[in-house]
């Protein structure tokens, strides 16, 4: 998925350079988000338009929101900002702690109440 | 709060709900194309970096030394419906990530494990591992062109699988081929849930 603007930044450096900023220096050391799970696909959206920047957001913060204008799952956004899962669920973190941003644990099988959405995926499947 | 200019409507809009299902196999054997055949965007590419936390519960016999591994996974995403959006993961490399394959099997409705004829063997760990888990699972061959064609009850006294489990035959290029292995996965996890839950009592 080639963005218009984003080559400019990636000119420099080919895919097999590796991230060029270290992955826990994004996150300042830190390992673990201060709030949340963050399942791979747990549903993230952002609650505003647009953040203005501000002590302790940073540009991947800011990126998220840009990106979760649209609903995206913490997989999605981990690959389109190309930051490891652990990375991304520390920043979102940060963010659900501002309520910047909304989430959505997923549905487990376990606490399905019924077939409804098994019936749904089927139908939906067939109709693609 | 201030939804500003955001596409969604203003008002407390619920999200949608997430499912998984897993595409698991042995390396080759066209866990990424399945993806790609159904996916409504080109297969997105995610990364774990497993650090020395990980270290201790992970068997990472082979890369000592190593402080970090990265393990990458495919996926692609089927919108359902406005509340419904299903993920299709492709597992990572069999044997050393577990870890990953833990985190990703948690919650999943279910799991296609693909084979390739000429190497069924292949697909074992994968078989196993959902078995233990208990995860309803479907077989897919992929029939690769200048395999030799086995008949399914062939592939499946091979693998020595449930008879319940079950197996079909599939092009994982192919959009159709591959959305049919989906419906039977989910009729069979429906099935399987149905199951267990007589057999619980709850129902």
């Amino acid at each position: 998925m080639t963005v218009q603007g984003e080559s400019a930044e990636h000119q420099w450096v080919d895919d097999h350079a590796g991230p060029v900023v270290r992955p826990y220096a994004v996150t300042r050391g830190r390992a673990r988000p201060v709030t949340g799970t963050f399942d791979l696909i747990s549903l993230v959206t952002a609650t505003r338009a647009d953040v203005t920047p501000e002590v302790g957001l940073g540009p991947e913060h800011l990126a998220i929101v840009g990106l979760c204008q649209r609903i995206q799952s913490v997989a999605e956004i981990a690959a389109h900002l190309d930051l490891p899962v652990g990375t991304i669920r520390v920043l979102l973190g940060d963010l659900a702690a501002r309520n910047l941003v909304q989430v959505r644990e997923p549905q487990t099988t376990a606490g399905l109440p019924d077939n409804s959405i098994f019936e749904a995926v089927i139908n939906g499947l067939r109709a693609l | 709060m201030d939804y500003g200019h955001s596409e969604r409507p203003a008002g407390a809009t619920p999200l949608p709900t997430a499912i998984k299902i897993l595409v698991a196999g042995g390396f080759g054997v066209g866990k990424t194309t399945m993806v790609g055949a159904v996916s409504e965007t080109r297969p997105l590419r995610t990364e774990e970096v497993l650090t020395e936390t990980g270290v201790g519960i992970d068997d990472l016999s082979g890369v000592e030394g190593k402080t970090t591994t990265t393990v990458a996974m495919d996926f692609g995403r089927i919108t359902i419906s406005d509340d419904l959006v299903l993920y299709l993961f492709g597992t990572p490399g069999q044997d050393r990530f577990w870890f990953v394959w833990d985190e990703l099997a948690l919650g999943a409705i279910g799991a296609v494990v693909l084979a390739d004829t000429r190497r069924l063997a292949d697909c074992f760990p994968s078989i196993d591992y959902f078995e233990g888990r208990g995860t309803p699972f479907v077989v897919a061959v992929n029939c690769f062109e200048g395999a030799r064609q086995y008949r399914l009850d062939e592939v499946q006294t091979a693998l020595n699988l449930d008879p319940g489990v079950p197996v079909l035959l599939c092009d994982a290029r192919q959009r159709e081929s591959s959305k049919e292995v989906l419906v039977t996965l989910m009729e069979h996890a429906m099935k399987t849930r149905e199951a267990r839950r007589r057999a619980a009592g709850t129902d």
